[in-house]
C-alpha cells in the first residue's frame, strides 16, 4: 500500500521537487503574489477596471527598463512608474464608466512609448535582447532568495491599503452615488484602490511576468465572483483559486522537464493560465448547474 | 402646447370592435428564466390614441414593450402590427428606450442621432443630401428641438435627449410609437412638456403612442386608454373604466382603493392594518 | 530621409495611419480600448507559433487576431467585456510563452514585433498590409450606420433588427484585420497607441462624426510621419515618439476643449 502511495506521489511530484531551493522561492513568491492579486483583483473586477490592472503590468515595463539603465532594482522602477500612471489615469477620468478604458488606453499608449525608448537604450548599451521577453514572460525559477522579504513588504502594504479602505471600497464599487451620499470620498477611495493595484501589479509583474500578473489579478476573482456575490467570500475563494493555480503551475512546469518535445521544461505561465481558465469555465458551469 | 383632451373622446368609448387597430396584443404570455413575467395580456391600440402602460417597477412593462418589439419570444399568444404578425426590423414601429448612457464627449450631434433613426440600419456611411437634411430638420422641428440640431448629444440634458430620441423614432414615420418610461428622470416642467408633445404628435401624425410609466398622474387628461399591469397580469380600457376600486382590486387579487386627491389619482393598498402606499402606481 | 528603404517606411506609415484613424474612431466611440490592446498583443503569440512551425509570420498573426476577436466575442456573451478581454489576452500570451519556449531562434525578433521596425519594412510586406488595411477600412465604412446606432442606442438598434452581439463580433474582427495589417509594420504596442490616442484627441475638436473620423486620420498620419522623421534624426525608436505624440495630441485636445467650453453651460432639467 505504502509503495503505491510513494509511487503515486513520485509520479505527481518530480524528483527533488521539495528539496530544490528555486522551487521553494517560486512557491513562496507565487503564493504571496496569488494572495495579493486575489484580494486586490476582486475589487478590480468589481469596479470594471481589469484593463487598468493589465495596462499597469505593461506600463511598469518602462519603469523596469529605466531602473535597469539607472542601475537600481527593477521593482522600485516598476512601482514608481505604476504609481505615477495610476495618478494620471485617475486625473484623466477613470471613474466615469464610459471614460474608463479611454483613460487607461491613453496612459498605456504613452507608457509603451517610454518602454520602447528605455528598452532600446538598454539594449544598445548592453546586449540584453531578452529584456522585453523577460519582463513579459517572467521566470519564476530564477528568483533570488533575497527577493522574498521585499515581496513580503510590498504585498503587506497593498493588503493593508485594501483592509483600511475595505468598507468604503465595497460600497463605492456597488454604487458610487450611494457611497457619496453616505459621505464616502469616492475619488480618494478610487485612488486608494488604484495605488493598491499599482503595488500588486508591480510586485507580480517583476517576479512572475506581465502575463501571470494579469492572469492572477483577473482570472481567479472573475471565477470567484461567478460563484458568490458576497465580497468577503469572493476574496477567500479567489485567493484559493489563485494559490491552487500558481502552485499547480509551478509543479507542472517542474515536472515538464521530463516531457517532450524539448526536455528543458514548459513555461510556468502556460500552466497557470490554463489552470486559471479551467477554474473560470468550471465556475461558469457550476453557476449554470445551480440555476 | 396641445390642449389636454378628455379621457375617451377619440377612442369610441373603449369598444374594440370595428376600430382600425395598429397594435393587437392577444393572450400574450412571456416566461423569462423559468418565471412567468406576463400572463395572458390582451389589449389593442388605434391610430391617434395615447395609451398609458401603467405599473410599478418590475410589473412587466419593459418585457411587454420588448415582446411588442420582437426582442423576446412569447410562450403563447400573438402580437399583430397593423393586422399582421410582427417581423423584426418593422418600420411601422418606433421605439424610444428608457435612457441613453452616452459618453459626454461622443462626437455625435443631435441631427446625426436623428439621422440614424432614418437609415441607421442600412449599410454604408450616410451621404448628405438636401432631402435627408430637410427630413431631419422637420423631425427636429416636430419636437421643438431645432435649436439643438448642432449640439453634442452627450452634453444635452435628460429632457433634451428625450426629445431627440422621440424625433429619432418619428423620422421613419412609424404608425406605432413605444416609449419606455419617458418621464422617469425628468422634472415636473419637462414632464408636462413631453406628455403634451406626445399627445400633439399622436393627434397630428395619427400615430398610436404607448407610454410606459410607474406614475399615471402626469398622463391623466392626455391618455385615451390605460393598460394597467400588475404582477404580469393586465387590464385595459379607458382611464375611467380601469382606474377604479373594483377593477384594480380584481387585477391585484386583493383590495386596493383608488383615491382622488386634488385631481391626482392615488392607488392605495386597502388592508386596514397596512401602511398606505401612496404613489400613483400600486 | 527620403531615399530607398525610407520610401517603404513612409508608405507603410501612411497605410497604418489611415487604417488606425478610421478603425480607431469606432474603437474610442464603442469604448473597446481593451480589446484593441488585447488582440494585437495576443496576436503576437501567433507570430511565435508561426515561427515554431516554420509558417509565414503574417499568417500566424492573422490567425491569432481572428481567434482572439472570436474568443473575446464568445466570452463577452456571459462575462463583462473587460474580463473577457483580460482572459483572452492571457490565454493567447500563455500560448505564446509555450511557443517561445519551444523555439530558440525567435527571441531577437521579439523586440521588433512588440515595438515595430518601421524603418526596416521590406517592399514585400507593403502589399499584404495595404490589402488587409483596405479591407478593414471598407468594412468600417460599410458597417458605419449600424455600428453607430448599436454603439449609441443598442436597444433601438435591436428593435430595428441589428443584433448588438453580431455588431460587436464584426467590430472585433475589424480590429483583428487592423492588427494583421499594422503589427508587422509598427508592432503590437504602437498599433494600440495609434488606435486610441488620435481618435480620442479628434473628438475634443469637433462634434461632427464624419469630421471627427477625418481628423482622427489626420492626427494619426501626422503622429506616425512626425515620429519617423524625428526618430530618423534622433536615432531613438519610432515607438517612443508615436506614444509621446499621441499623448500630446490628446492633451492638446483636452486643453482646446476646456478653452472652448468655459464658462460651463448652465443646464436645466
Amino acid at each position: 500500500m505504502s509503495a503505491i502511495v510513494t509511487s503515486f506521489t513520485g509520479g505527481v511530484f518530480g524528483p527533488g521537487f521539495f528539496s530544490s531551493p528555486p522551487v521553494h522561492v517560486a512557491l513562496v513568491v507565487g503564493g504571496v503574489v496569488a494572495v495579493v492579486s486575489g484580494v486586490v483583483g476582486t475589487f478590480t473586477v468589481m469596479r470594471g477596471q481589469s484593463f487598468a490592472g493589465h495596462a499597469l503590468s505593461d506600463i511598469g515595463t518602462a519603469g523596469g527598463a529605466a531602473a535597469f539603465l539607472l542601475g537600481i532594482s527593477p521593482l522600485f522602477g516598476f512601482t514608481a512608474m505604476n504609481v505615477a500612471a495610476a495618478g494620471v489615469m485617475e486625473t484623466i477620468g477613470i471613474r466615469r464608466p464610459r471614460g474608463r478604458d479611454l483613460a487607461t488606453g491613453i496612459v498605456l499608449g504613452a507608457g509603451l512609448g517610454l518602454a520602447a525608448a528605455f528598452l532600446f537604450l538598454g539594449t544598445t548599451e548592453t546586449s540584453t535582447t531578452g529584456a522585453a521577453v523577460n519582463v513579459l514572460f517572467g521566470s519564476v525559477f530564477t528568483l533570488p532568495t533575497s527577493i522574498v522579504p521585499v515581496i513580503g513588504i510590498f504585498g503587506a502594504v497593498a493588503l493593508a491599503l485594501i483592509a483600511v479602505l475595505y468598507r468604503p471600497l465595497v460600497l463605492s464599487s456597488l454604487s458610487s452615488d450611494l457611497a457619496s451620499a453616505r459621505g464616502v470620498p469616492v475619488r480618494l477611495v478610487g485612488l486608494g484602490h488604484l495605488l493598491a493595484l499599482a503595488l500588486a501589479v508591480s510586485l507580480s509583474a517583476v517576479t512572475i511576468g506581465a502575463i501571470l500578473s494579469t492572469a492572477l489579478l483577473i482570472g481567479p476573482p472573475a471565477a470567484a465572483l461567478r460563484l458568490t456575490k458576497r465580497t468577503g467570500w469572493a476574496i477567500v475563494v479567489s485567493c484559493a483559486i489563485g494559490l491552487v493555480a500558481t502552485w499547480g503551475g509551478v509543479l507542472a512546469s517542474y515536472d515538464s522537464y521530463y516531457w517532450p518535445p524539448t526536455h528543458h521544461g514548459w513555461p510556468v505561465s502556460f500552466f497557470v493560465v490554463t489552470l486559471v481558465l479551467a477554474f473560470y469555465v468550471l465556475a461558469g458551469a457550476i453557476t449554470k448547474a445551480r440555476a | 402646447m396641445a390642449v389636454p383632451r378628455a379621457g375617451s373622446t377619440l377612442s369610441q368609448a373603449g369598444t374594440d370592435a370595428g376600430r382600425a387597430e395598429v397594435l393587437t396584443v392577444r393572450g400574450l404570455s412571456v416566461s423569462l428564466g423559468g418565471r412567468e413575467v406576463l400572463h395572458q395580456v390582451s389589449f389593442s391600440m388605434a391610430p391617434g390614441e395615447v395609451t398609458g402602460l401603467i405599473g410599478s417597477n418590475g410589473a412587466g412593462k419593459t418585457t411587454l414593450l420588448r415582446a411588442i418589439l420582437g426582442l423576446v419570444t412569447p410562450t403563447s399568444g400573438e402580437v399583430l402590427i397593423a393586422g399582421r404578425p410582427r417581423s423584426r426590423r418593422n418600420p411601422l414601429v418606433g421605439y424610444v428606450p428608457q435612457r441613453l448612457t452616452l459618453d459626454p464627449d461622443i462626437p455625435l450631434r443631435a441631427r446625426d442621432l436623428v439621422g440614424l433613426g432614418l437609415d441607421g440600419h442600412r449599410f454604408g456611411a450616410p451621404w448628405p443630401s438636401a432631402a435627408r437634411r430637410a427630413s431631419i430638420d422637420q423631425a427636429l422641428a416636430g419636437v421643438d428641438a431645432t435649436h439643438l440640431a448642432g449640439a453634442r448629444v452627450g452634453k444635452l440634458s435628460g429632457g433634451e435627449q428625450q426629445r431627440i430620441m422621440i424625433a429619432q423614432a418619428l423620422i421613419s414615420r412609424p404608425r406605432l410609437l413605444l416609449l419606455d418610461e419617458p418621464l422617469a428622470n425628468l422634472d415636473i416642467r419637462n414632464e408636462g412638456e413631453v406628455v403634451a408633445l406626445l399627445a400633439r404628435i399622436a393627434a397630428t401624425e395619427h400615430v398610436a403612442v404607448l407610454i410606459s410609466a410607474h406614475d399615471m398622474n402626469p398622463l391623466l387628461g392626455f391618455m385615451d386608454r390605460v393598460v394597467y399591469i400588475a404582477a404580469g397580469r393586465a387590464t385595459s380600457g379607458t382611464a375611467e373604466e380601469v382606474v377604479q376600486t373594483e377593477t384594480l382590486s380584481a387585477l391585484y387579487g386583493h383590495r386596493v382603493d383608488v383615491v382622488h386627491v386634488n385631481g391626482r389619482v392615488l392607488v392605495v393598498a386597502g388592508r386596514e392594518d397596512s401602511h398606505a402606499h401612496c404613489d400613483g402606481g400600486p | 530621409m527620403f531615399s530607398g528603404f525610407m520610401l517603404n517606411a513612409w508608405a507603410a506609415a501612411t497605410i497604418v495611419g489611415v487604417v488606425a484613424g478610421v478603425v480607431g474612431f469606432f474603437t474610442v466611440l464603442r469604448g473597446s480600448a481593451f480589446a484593441a490592446h488585447a488582440i494585437p498583443n495576443g496576436a503576437f503569440a501567433g507570430a511565435a507559433g508561426a515561427a515554431l512551425i516554420g509558417a509565414n509570420a503574417i499568417a500566424g498573426l492573422g490567425t491569432f487576431s481572428i481567434l482572439g476577436a472570436l474568443g473575446i466575442g464568445a466570452l463577452g456573451r456571459r462575462a463583462r467585456n473587460d474580463v473577457a478581454s483580460a482572459l483572452a489576452i492571457v490565454m493567447m500570451l500563455g500560448l505564446g510563452a509555450l511557443f517561445l519556449s519551444m523555439t530558440t531562434e525567435y527571441a531577437p525578433e521579439t523586440y521588433s514585433l512588440l515595438f515595430g521596425e518601421v524603418l526596416g519594412v521590406a517592399s514585400s510586406e507593403l502589399l499584404p498590409s495595404a490589402v488587409i488595411g483596405i479591407v478593414a477600412v471598407a468594412a468600417v465604412l460599410a458597417l458605419y450606420r449600424p455600428l453607430m446606432l448599436s454603439s449609441v442606442a443598442p436597444d433601438v438598434a435591436a428593435a430595428r433588427g441589428i443584433s448588438t452581439q453580431r455588431m460587436e463580433v464584426c467590430f472585433l474582427l475589424v480590429i483583428g484585420l487592423t492588427t494583421s495589417a499594422a503589427v508587422p509594420v509598427v508592432g503590437t504596442l504602437l498599433t494600440f497607441s495609434l488606435l486610441i490616442s488620435p481618435a480620442a484627441a479628434a473628438r475634443s475638436f469637433t462634434s461632427h462624426p464624419g469630421v471627427a473620423m477625418g481628423l482622427a486620420v489626420l492626427i494619426s498620419l501626422s503622429t506616425v510621419w512626425g515620429a519617423i522623421a524625428v526618430s530618423f534624426v534622433s536615432n531613438l525608436p519610432v515607438g517612443f515618439f508615436v506614444g509621446s505624440f499621441g499623448a500630446l495630441s490628446y492633451a492638446a485636445g483636452r486643453a482646446w476643449h476646456s478653452c472652448m467650453h468655459r464658462p460651463p453651460r448652465v443646464r436645466l432639467g
